[in-house]
């Protein structure tokens, strides 16, 4: 058998004959094999555009890191420090007012920490427990330490990005924010 | 009159399927990629994120040339 012969034979997919085929496939015999390559070559080109999908996904962020502003954590008042008890805590937006919440809390009468109030997993916001030492979020019980904002336990994997503060004459002031992978 | 390929269909039926099958490894690398620059997006990690893209670009045009080939399969 030639070549060219070989490139003729047209198999359908269950290997049987054409005499053994359902009538709707004796109707409308087509080239099988030829079927199926092309079908796999088109799944390869789908496939091309997911890649492309995923390459202008890398490009969207390394733009969306050069847009955003380096300088945009400035000083700001946050409280009186009278204002929070020792274990409390308390809600502000940093650096802007259309800021992602930040989470002050009291740890005792000299400390303060704050970080944001997102969690890191799927950003539902976090609840301190300062008995415990711990951030709890509720969604899917992630834990983070509350003197480091560090994931414990739970689906979290980032820790939370923290604020840096600074008080002065009774004033806690947030000073800038410190994003962190580890 | 048409020219043949230079492949037998079932040749090019095997070699469509090995193509295949790089491309969804290459997928899969990019997929952990952008995951992994995603992390480091949102961790304040700037650093990573130019050489991603350009690993990323490079799988693109891997998946690009492949294809290509394929169609001169068929040529």
């Amino acid at each position: 058998m030639s070549a060219e012969e070989r490139e003729q034979i047209t198999v359908p997919p269950d290997g049987k004959t054409l005499e053994e085929q359902p009538r709707w496939r004796q109707d409308f015999p087509i080239d099988w094999p030829q079927d199926e390559y092309v079908a796999r070559r088109d799944f390869v080109k789908f496939l091309l555009l997911t890649s492309l999908a995923f390459t202008t996904g890398q490009f969207w962020l390394l733009g969306s890191s050069l847009l955003r502003r380096s300088d945009e954590a400035e000083e700001m008042a946050i409280t009186q420090v009278d204002d929070v008890v020792v274990g409390g805590s308390l809600v502000f937006k940093y650096p802007q007012e259309n800021s992602p919440a930040r989470l002050l809390v009291r740890l005792d009468e000299e400390t303060f920490v704050a970080y944001e109030q997102q969690c890191t997993h799927l950003t539902c916001p976090v609840i301190p427990d300062v008995e415990r030492g711990e951030l709890h979020c509720p969604c899917h019980e992630g834990i983070f330490d509350l003197q480091s904002g560090r994931p414990l336990a739970g689906p979290p994997r980032r820790p939370l990005a923290r604020v840096t503060l600074e008080v002065r004459e009774g004033v806690v002031y947030a000073t800038g924010i410190e994003e962190r992978t580890v | 009159m048409k020219k043949r390929s230079r492949f037998a269909r079932s040749q090019r039926a095997t070699i469509v399927i090995g193509i295949l099958s790089l491309v969804v490894i290459i997928i899969v690398l990019q997929l952990w990629l952008f995951t992994a620059t995603m992390n480091a997006y949102l961790g304040g990690d700037t650093a990573i994120l130019l050489p991603a893209a350009i690993a990323s670009l490079v799988c693109l045009g891997l998946n690009v040339g492949l294809l290509w080939y394929l169609y001169g399969l068929e040529r």
